[in-house]
């Protein structure tokens, strides 16, 4: 039996979920059943969301003590579900909040945990996962040792959300029965805030146009800014046009930024570092600009123009404003 | 205040990986390396609460020999004293391991505060910092962008996802690990590394009966996954046919 970790925020499951979720079905394969967990408080609606997969059963870990995420009482409860269900594998997305707590929990378990999984395989009869090492420069197929579970994190975007077998009809859905000692949650959390007005969730973007070296001052900021505008997608950049203060932290993609994978990436003048390349490689569709053929941004493009970005985004702004 | 700083010697960027001959770790003869780059951070501002509260700052690391080579410059930089946890066994050794390795010997010392960075740009597991707080059973907070102390409470601001951040409050003592840019780097001085030589650097033997948690099948360079479309002519025939094949092909517009 697999156990999926589903994620969720003020009853809005977070769609990187459903990205474990085909990760999970992808490892099991016939037979093997899964169930999903979230936990949080007040969740029906997303329990409810859960049940359209193919699983055998949606486990909402329902507890005031969790409405506000703490790694401290996440574990308390994920420890509690595991020893119930007894999972062969746990699996989770890469996400922030699974960074936070999941090491935590494979500790306290006692369990391996391999982390930012891409994919699966088979290496003579060895399930192992693959996953980048190296900054990306080499990927390693590595075999959790030791007792079950084995617990997963998957790379955002390495999975398809899509991809997830729906059920022929909506999973049952239980409650997990688990008590929480509010004394031993240490960590005190207050409310998150955004420093930007309009900051907004890369993650969740349909559509992104991203910039880097390659648009040289701040004043061609407006030109990305009015290419994102005609093609309805959100402005995003490489580190260093966000170390420059150019455009907010919050808008950065890649290793130490946001890593994103949405209905089309288009890239204006990145020459595709790997810290830049694992926060979009996921994309389903890469369109990259560069005047360097050999720019390493073009090894994961689908489409690529080499050219002057200036000229072409005023000719492509024109061609989208024709329909 | 007793802080501890977690640093791992990792290749330079520039490496280019050669794997050994049964292609499951790299030719390390090859490899040259430097301080982790979250690690750095977390040693600036580790001096930082230093000089703020007073204390020391002792660097703690588990390796081989080579390590002390990236043990040495945080000393230049200004860290007091280095525990050095050293065995061939840990160069390659996974997160878990390494924390096992370390927790014995920093448990005894009682620190107060510890600092690591989030990831290192080697393996990349970004498990080490909690697995350590897990051993030591002192709680933990991951990605932080901010550090406050105030007596015996520490108050840290965390980077959420999509621009969103948190302010988290915990008792001393506590593990936090630290994000890139938190601060600003100081480098070491002529002067640093002249007195890093006079510092001191206690050799612990790794804890006996580490067991690995990870062992790698197979190591290999990623595949290309796309072939890719160029598109040429001037800019206007370039944007009207990359617009047709978003459209047509692509159906992301």
């Amino acid at each position: 039996m697999i156990l999926v970790i589903a994620e969720q925020k003020d009853g809005k499951l977070n769609r990187a979920s459903w990205e474990a979720l085909a990760a999970a079905q992808q490892l099991a394969g016939a037979g093997t059943p899964i169930k999903v967990a979230v936990a949080g408080h007040g969740l029906s609606n997303v329990a409810a969301e859960l049940a359209a997969a193919a699983v055998s059963e949606v486990i909402a870990i329902d507890d005031a003590k969790l409405e506000i995420y703490t790694p401290d009482g996440f574990v308390q409860a994920l420890q509690q579900v595991i020893a119930s269900v007894s999972p062969a594998y746990v699996m989770f997305a890469h996400t922030y909040q699974t960074r936070d707590f999941s090491a935590t929990l494979a500790a306290r378990l006692d369990r391996a945990l391999v982390t930012d999984v891409t994919a699966i395989r088979n290496v003579n009869g060895v399930v192992a996962f693959a996953r980048p090492m190296f900054q990306g420069k080499l990927v390693a197929d590595v075999a959790p040792q030791g007792p079950a579970p084995h617990l997963v994190t998957v790379q955002i975007g390495a999975f398809r959300a899509d991809a997830v077998t729906k059920g022929p009809a909506a999973a049952p859905i239980s409650t997990a029965a688990i008590t929480i000692d509010s004394a031993s949650i240490r960590q005190k959390p207050e409310a998150p805030f955004q420093e930007a007005k309009q900051a907004v969730d890369l993650s969740q973007a349909e559509r992104i146009v991203s910039v880097g070296r390659g648009i040289k001052s701040q004043e061609n900021i407006a030109v990305a800014e009015q290419l994102a505008k005609a093609f309805g997608a959100e402005l995003a950049a490489s580190r260093p046009i966000c170390d420059n203060g150019w455009l907010p932290m919050e808008r950065q993609i890649g290793s130490s930024g946001q890593t994103v994978a949405p209905k089309l990436y288009r890239s204006e003048g990145i020459s595709g570092a790997i810290q830049h390349l694992v926060g979009m490689k996921g994309s389903r569709t890469i369109v990259a600009i560069n005047k360097d053929a050999e720019a390493p941004i073009f090894e994961v493009a689908d489409y690529g123009i080499q050219g002057d970005l200036f000229e072409l985004a005023a000719a492509l702004i024109a061609e989208l404003q024709k329909s | 205040m007793k802080i501890a700083v977690c640093i791992k010697q990792v290749p330079t960027r520039e490496w280019q990986p050669r794997l050994n001959d049964d292609k499951t770790w790299v030719r390390e003869q090859d490899v040259s390396y430097e301080m982790n780059e979250p690690d750095a951070y977390a040693l600036e501002e580790s001096l930082r609460l230093r000089e703020k509260h007073g204390g020391e700052v002792v660097v703690c690391s588990a390796g081989p020999a080579r390590v002390q080579q990236v043990i040495r410059e945080a000393l230049a930089r200004g860290a007091d004293r280095a525990l050095h946890v050293e065995d061939d066994m840990l160069g390659p050794a996974d997160a878990h391991t390494a924390a096992s390795a370390l927790a014995p010997a920093m448990a005894e010392q009682k620190f107060d505060l510890i600092l690591t960075g989030l990831q290192s740009d080697d393996q990349g597991h970004a498990q080490f910092g909690p697995v350590l707080a897990e051993k030591l059973g002192i709680p933990h907070s991951t990605i932080i962008m901010e550090v406050v102390v105030s007596g015996s409470e520490l108050r840290v601001k965390r980077e959420l996802e999509g621009g969103w951040f948190q302010h988290v409050t915990m008792r001393l003592p506590a593990l936090l690990t630290i994000q890139s840019g938190i601060n600003t780097l100081r480098y070491a001085t002529l002067k640093g590394i002249m007195a890093a030589k006079k510092k001191e650097i206690v050799k612990v033997a790794a804890p006996a009966g580490l067991v690995a948690r990870h062992q790698i099948v197979a190591l290999y360079a990623p595949q290309k996954s796309k072939q890719t479309v160029m598109i040429t002519g001037s800019p206007a025939e370039a944007a009207k046919e990359l617009v047709r094949r978003l459209r047509e092909e692509a159906r992301v517009l």
